[in-house]
């Protein structure tokens, strides 16, 4: 099995891996973000540049650095490769101008975006651009498309990272879904309304990394820092009916697909399970989610916490959701 | 009278036709690689001839064609590059449509070494009338047992198929082209995989530009050894030069490989001196997106001797005194143009072919326009030259393909040699209007 080297420290897997799911294997530390690539969506990845790293020596065989960075992502590791990532300045100098040019015509309307609080470009941004903006023109926009009563599609906060376009691809045969026009002016469209009637449409929603499809059932009823996401199931004949569960007192404002701790989805959920089914008694609540990166809801809420195999709502009730802080405050 | 190999014929008249085409010594290379030679011995004379790639890259041909994947049962492509759209560059244009038959020659010579049993030529969508012209070409190329079946009782059958694009600057890109050919929108692929290992439809295939096809026609019927005698150094054979710009004998010239870039540009057999007795400013001298160099750095090296038109001395010195022999788009500009003004019309047509699938170009090339503009409007500050550097460091190397490079290198190239300019339109706006833009002077002087 080949061997890679990340920032320093060495791990071997299987053939075929790439940088980026090597890195995860090792950890949080070395792990470049990934705006566009996503581990259940074939042929993605590679557009966002985010996870550019650099290689400083291509193989035992061929030890020669590579020229340019790569997307870490779509690069496939061989024997011997070593990978500088976070110890490299190149490599957080170009990220840095990455993160900058998604943002320059990124609307920053977070105040009102049900995504903030798990919105993928924040917590890039965070952590690795800079604190003021250099553009001063005229942010682009677009002429709104309505795509029915369940999603909600902002194509001014699209960073183009085609997630969608490859759920679209997955989910239905014909190519309905896709971008049109080139350049800046690039959007998202083309016949989208005719993949929405598709039972996993709402998919697009957990795929897209911003607040571009966002869930209309959701829309405007609380920030996601404010609501308790559990994890419960149910017996559905389309999909696994493994969910997220947002709960909100004992409303369900929204349920979600189970994301990793690198925010990805684990399984695909049906819009039965997400949109429909909003009442406790519709499920099996297995415990409260722990929810690991892209999220202010992780906070620390539910670190240390034994969690039963099955609660029911009056279990969930008693739960100690808020924790004391080592100063004795409380956190929420 | 400078060696003349591609475009030996082109002034005869009936050129076009199949029958004058033969007549010159026309598809002799088909006979005498499918009758006396194996396609190996074919592609061991390209590399013996050190052919480079001449849509931009220089990269060997030869070596390009070796590295083709041969699995048993797949089939193979050989893909001819005629989206000619860098600004600047036209040699394509003018060679496919004197001497169709000299491309199709070459694809068939080409496709044999290959092993390509099917072959296209990806044409630009506003070269229909040439599309016209080659399908003409191929109908008597097929007439006449050149194509299809069993040619000259070789064993060996070829089909070649013209395919336009849609007019997009993105489609030279080897792995958009291929996108657009399978009938999907022009984006580049993501790499690797590399062509020569999954290309049009998953199979391996080569795409070569026009004028590399059209090279392999002398290096089969004079040998790969002859062909490399011409020229100078790894830059064998003669190059098509398309000049453009403040010159008085603008066209496409055959050059030897190594004369020199003075001689080129003053002497009486190629551009003939500068347009109405002016001085030379600057030249970009392989098409738009190759770094623009003053007068003093064209004709001289750093190191004070001639520059050659050959890739080497071109080269010389690397980005910071050299530039790129590129596809052979040599624009001459002289003293009265505004290198600013032209660098935002090239950075205005990168912005509009940015395909936007990767972050750095589809966002920096539009960044890169809107600061030039406000530059040109009079609104600029010192801080958006530095700003302007800044964004096309950050794009350069970043991206999928090599569009994101060569919408940074002459925004580089510009502010490197001519940054006075750049200041002066800063502090102060009047002088904008002093200088007329490229184009405006071309339009004023040809009225």
């Amino acid at each position: 099995m080949p061997k890679v080297t990340i920032d320093g420290k060495t791990i071997e897997v299987a053939d075929g891996t790439t940088i980026l799911q090597a890195a995860r294997m090792l950890g949080k530390e070395v792990a470049p973000p990934a705006m566009c690539f996503y581990t259940n969506l074939k042929t993605s990845g590679g557009y966002c540049r985010t996870c550019l790293v650099k290689v400083s020596k291509g193989s035992d065989k061929d030890p020669r650095p590579m020229p340019k960075l790569v997307a870490s992502c779509r690069t496939p590791i061989m024997d011997g490769m070593e990978v500088q990532n976070n110890t490299s300045p190149e490599v957080i100098d170009a990220r840095k101008g990455v993160v900058e040019f998604l943002l320059i015509n990124h609307p920053l309307d977070c105040p009102v975006c049900d995504q903030a609080g798990e919105c993928h470009l924040q917590d890039l941004s965070y952590e690795n651009g800079s604190a003021k903006t250099r553009t001063e023109f005229e942010r682009r926009t677009f002429n709104k498309i309505e795509i029915g009563n369940k999603i909600q599609l902002h194509m001014t906060r699209c960073i183009l990272c085609y997630r969608c376009v490859k759920v679209a691809e997955q989910i239905t045969d014909g190519r309905v879904h896709g971008v049109i026009n080139r350049g800046d002016h690039s959007e998202i469209s083309t016949y989208i309304e005719e993949v929405i009637d598709n039972d996993f449409s709402g998919n697009v929603i957990d795929v897209c990394p911003v607040g571009a499809l966002t869930d209309k059932t959701f829309r405007f009823k609380s920030r996601v820092w404010f609501t308790k996401p559990m994890s419960a199931h149910r017996t559905c004949d389309k999909c696994s009916g493994k969910v997220t569960l947002w709960y909100q007192g004992d409303e369900v404002l929204r349920t979600t697909g189970r994301k990793d701790q690198w925010g990805e989805v684990e399984e695909f959920i049906c819009n039965t399970c997400r949109f429909d089914k909003k009442l406790t008694s519709d499920w099996t609540i297995e415990g409260p989610t722990i929810v690991d990166k892209h999220s202010v809801i992780s906070a620390n809420h539910y670190e240390g916490m034994i969690i039963p195999n099955e609660l029911t709502l009056n279990d969930i009730k008693k739960l100690p959701l808020l924790e004391k802080n080592t100063d004795g405050n409380t956190e929420f | 009278m400078g060696k003349k190999i591609l475009l030996k014929h082109d002034h005869v008249s009936g050129i076009q036709g199949y029958e004058v085409y033969r007549k010159m010594g026309g598809y002799t290379s088909v006979e005498r690689a499918l009758k006396n030679m194996t396609p190996n011995e074919v592609t061991e004379e390209v590399k013996k001839s050190g052919l480079r790639g001449r849509g931009g890259a220089g990269f060997p041909t030869g070596l390009k064609w070796s590295f083709m994947a041969k699995p048993k049962g797949v089939k193979r492509y050989l893909v001819c590059n005629a989206d000619e759209s860098e600004p600047g560059t036209f040699k394509d244009r003018y060679l496919m449509s004197r001497i169709p038959h000299l491309l199709i020659e070459g694809m068939i010579a080409s496709s044999y070494a290959l092993g390509a049993n099917t072959a296209y030529i990806y044409i630009r969508g506003e070269f229909f009338y040439i599309a016209r012209i080659l399908e003409n070409a191929i109908n008597e190329a097929y007439a006449n047992g050149w194509l299809g079946k069993n040619i000259l009782d070789s064993n060996y059958s070829l089909d070649l198929f013209v395919h336009t694009g849609a007019g997009a600057y993105i489609c030279g890109e080897e792995t958009a082209l291929l996108e657009s050919l399978e009938g999907k929108r022009g984006n580049p692929r993501i790499k690797p995989p590399f062509p020569a290992v999954k290309g049009a439809w998953d199979c391996p295939t080569v795409v070569n530009n026009v004028e590399t096809i059209a090279a392999v026609v002398p290096i089969i019927n004079d040998g790969g050894e002859a062909y490399s005698k011409v020229g100078i150094g790894k830059s064998t054979g003669t190059k098509l030069i398309s000049a453009s710009g403040h010159i008085n004998k603008p066209g496409v010239y055959e050059i030897e490989m190594g004369i020199t870039v003075e001689d080129f540009i003053y002497s009486d057999e190629y551009c003939g001196g500068i347009l109405n007795g002016k001085k030379l400013k600057a030249v970009v001298a392989g098409g738009s997106s190759v770094p623009i160099l003053p007068a003093d750095l064209i004709l001289k090296t750093a190191n004070g001797k001639p520059r050659l038109m050959s890739y080497e001395s071109l080269a010389d010195g690397g980005f910071t005194t050299g530039t790129m022999l590129g596809s052979g788009g040599f624009i001459v500009m002289d003293e009265t143009t505004s290198i600013v003004k032209n660098l935002w019309n090239f950075t205005r047509f990168y912005h509009h072919e940015s395909c936007g699938q990767c972050s750095p170009c589809r966002e920096g090339t539009a960044w890169m326009e809107k600061v030039l503009h406000k530059i040109l409007d009079g609104q600029g500050s010192l801080t958006d030259i530095d700003l302007l550097w800044e964004i096309q460091r950050k794009i350069e190397g970043n991206t999928i393909c090599p569009l994101g490079e060569a919408a940074a290198w002459p925004v580089a190239s510009a502010i490197r040699h001519f940054k006075s300019e750049f200041e002066e339109y800063v502090k102060n706006p009047s002088s904008i209007n002093d200088v007329k833009h490229y184009f405006e002077v071309n339009k004023l002087e040809m009225a």
